[in-house]
């Protein structure tokens, strides 16, 4: 092999753990997460967020570890290249063509967002925030990323534009990665990782100090709002219209008070109000909230991207996985639920209380930039912790983005033997056009949700699996966990043999039936009717052109990067070697 | 909050925080793996060669 080795690597073990979980630390913590434990109940939410982590995110961040050191010992720092070299297949190549498409492509949207997250930091940091409603916060981010129609994006290079922070994050971006794994990412992810750490435990305080911050709404407080997050059971009340049974009102109910209030109302008028609870064995026994629970483990994680893997690639072959792992893992987890899981929702409650909450919406975005803009404009110096806030999500998200870069670089430099100034040049090319694209067609984030659904949801979804699978039934389990185990500070617990080998990925493919039949054919898995997804009527049924074109962009960089790998000749030669040996 | 939402609450958060907390100890407590992986490139990867 002309090129055996990478000439790369990490400086230190801090350094690599701190990496990945910046890689894996995003908006996803901060901002999804909070949201689904507050819609599907915390207790049950839990149990099923924990069964997720322990049989499918543990397990999968550890093949990715060990498979990727594997292949970066055997000179192979992309995923192509990896899974070519432990995958004795001419097909190997082409799966790990998913280990760096999807990052790419991710890249293009997710440096979007990170941009929003730079231009609420500035803006807030300029005094120029500050909203009376949810309406006007919700208008304010419309205008912002141009949302009301395609290009309206680019009309504004301001402040009040995405335009330049789009420039800056990518920028940064790039730089960072030509700094080199050590020299850029890794310096930068052990300044950035502990940083955003900091300020999201100055904003916790915050929080937790906030008390009853409007005295004549004494039902919206902190402690309801933690209520609403982790009461694992919650309370409903319904009003109906006694006369043709309609229902008129449906909220959930987390003040003690209120829940006296209307339980008297219902005492009074059965026929017209209901006060309900469902319990934690009734939430736990809906396959939506075990969708949710395993949907976020998975993306929190960064699981499937293939960024652990080439990440991993950069090791000695005796460096420890195992720990590292477990490490990277758990300071995701620490963000996730010790910080994300305490700030958003009980701040917004606070403010505008469960049921404004419920009213605006608990998806990732609605939280992000419809309800959090509105409560830092409410709370006494809000501007500066609005700007810390947003300054934390743009950490987190550049920690990601830069993350997702790597996979990239580390194919374009193994694929067309280039140096690495070359290499990022062409990704920086094929990474803007894409970012462009994106900004463009704004309008309703139509290009950037089809690319999120089919890539940053679908095709994660497929490498996880085909990794798992490749690790317990083509290398083995126990060959596996005897490669894993080289050089590492703690071992796998026996129990991770089953698991790895049967559990996780039977667990996995019953996700990706039950989130085809949900999120694709849109079965409703309670009432059993079924309606086509948005995704698939925007491509079959009433064609979308935004969509056509993002799912050709998709389909065009996968077509380009399979014939880029299918020509590399270090691919076919080691698996011919490996073939004689 | 109800009781047993305090108590999935510090179940929760106390869990990852002692997970996060021993494995930062095991990490900066585990000799001969801090420091040096690979050695300090004090370069970009082109401009070494």
């Amino acid at each position: 092999m002309a090129n055996p080795g990478s000439k790369e690597g990490w400086n230190s073990r801090l350094g690599v753990i701190l990496a990945v979980a910046g890689s894996a630390v995003g908006l996803g913590n901060f901002l999804r997460f909070p949201g689904n434990v507050a819609q599907h109940g915390g207790g049950a939410f839990m149990i099923a967020y924990v069964i997720s982590f322990l049989i499918i995110g543990l397990p999968i961040c550890w093949a990715e570890w060990t498979m990727g050191r594997s292949g970066g010992s055997k000179g192979f720092n992309s995923c192509p290249g990896i899974f070519n070299a432990i995958w004795r297949s001419p097909a190997a190549k082409y799966v790990g063509v998913i280990g760096v498409l999807s990052p790419v492509i991710i890249y293009m949207y997710y440096v979007n967002i990170e941009a929003w997250c730079l231009g609420y930091a500035v803006n807030f940091l300029t005094g120029n925030l500050d909203f009376a409603n949810a309406q006007e916060s919700s208008s304010w981010w419309g205008n912002f990323i141009g949302a009301d129609g395609d290009g309206d994006a680019l009309r504004s290079f301001g402040l009040g534009g995405v335009g330049l922070y789009l420039l800056a994050a990518f920028v940064l971006n790039f730089v960072l990665t030509y700094r080199g794994v050590s020299g850029g990412i890794e310096l930068f992810c052990k300044v950035a990782v502990p940083t955003l750490v900091i300020l999201a435990l100055v904003v916790l305080v915050r929080v937790l100090t906030l008390g009853t911050p409007v005295p004549s709404e004494p039902a919206e407080n902190v402690n309801n709002g933690l209520g609403f997050l982790w009461n694992p059971t919650k309370t409903f009340f319904e009003e109906t219209d006694p006369a043709t049974g309609q229902p008129l009102l449906h909220r959930e109910v987390v003040d003690k008070d209120l829940i006296t209030q209307f339980e008297s109302q219902a005492a009074a008028e059965p026929t017209r109000y209901r006060v309900y609870q469902v319990s934690l064995w009734h939430q736990l026994a809906d396959p939506q909230l075990w969708l949710a629970a395993a949907g976020q483990i998975f993306f929190s994680l960064s699981v499937g991207f293939g960024v652990i893997t080439t990440y991993a690639s950069y090791m000695r072959k005796d460096d420890d996985v195992v720990l590292s792992g477990l490490a990277a893992t758990s300071a995701n987890e620490f963000c996730e639920v010790a910080l994300g899981g305490l700030i958003t929702v009980p701040a917004a409650v606070a403010f505008i209380g469960v049921a404004g909450l419920a009213g605006v919406g608990l998806s990732t975005f609605d939280l992000g930039f419809k309800v959090l803009p509105l409560v830092f404009s409410e709370m006494p110096f809000g501007n500066f912790f609005g700007f810390l806030w947003f300054f934390l999500l743009f950490l987190a998200a550049m920690t990601s983005t830069v993350s997702m870069v790597q996979p990239g670089i580390a194919f374009i430099e193994e694929a067309l033997k280039t140096d690495r100034k070359r290499s990022t040049a062409l990704l920086g090319l094929i990474t803007a056009v894409g970012s462009g694209f994106v900004l463009y067609f704004s309008k309703d984030i139509k290009a950037l949700d089809t690319l999120d659904f089919w890539v940053g949801t679908f095709l994660i979804f497929v490498l996880a699996t085909i990794q798992i699978i490749i690790f317990g039934w083509v290398i083995g389990v126990r060959r596996g966990f005897e490669e894993a185990h080289r050089g590492s500070a703690i071992r796998i617990p026996g129990i991770y043999v089953a698991i790895m080998k049967v559990v996780c990925p039977v667990f996995l493919l019953t996700i990706i039936s039950l989130w085809l039949l949900t999120k694709v054919f849109g079965v409703n898995l309670t009432s059993g009717h079924s309606q086509l997804s948005g995704y698939i009527t925007d491509l079959f049924v009433e064609p979308n052109p935004v969509a056509w074109l993002s799912v050709g962009l998709i389909g065009l960089l996968a077509v380009a990067f399979a014939l880029i790998a299918s020509t590399v000749r270090r691919y076919k030669d080691y698996q011919k070697q490996e073939a004689d040996q | 909050m109800t009781p047993a939402g305090w108590t999935v609450m510090i179940l929760s958060v106390g869990a990852v925080c002692t997970l996060f907390t021993w494995c930062m100890w095991k990490v900066l407590t585990t000799p001969e793996e801090t420091e040096h992986m690979k050695g300090i490139q004090d370069h970009t990867p082109d401009e070494r060669d």
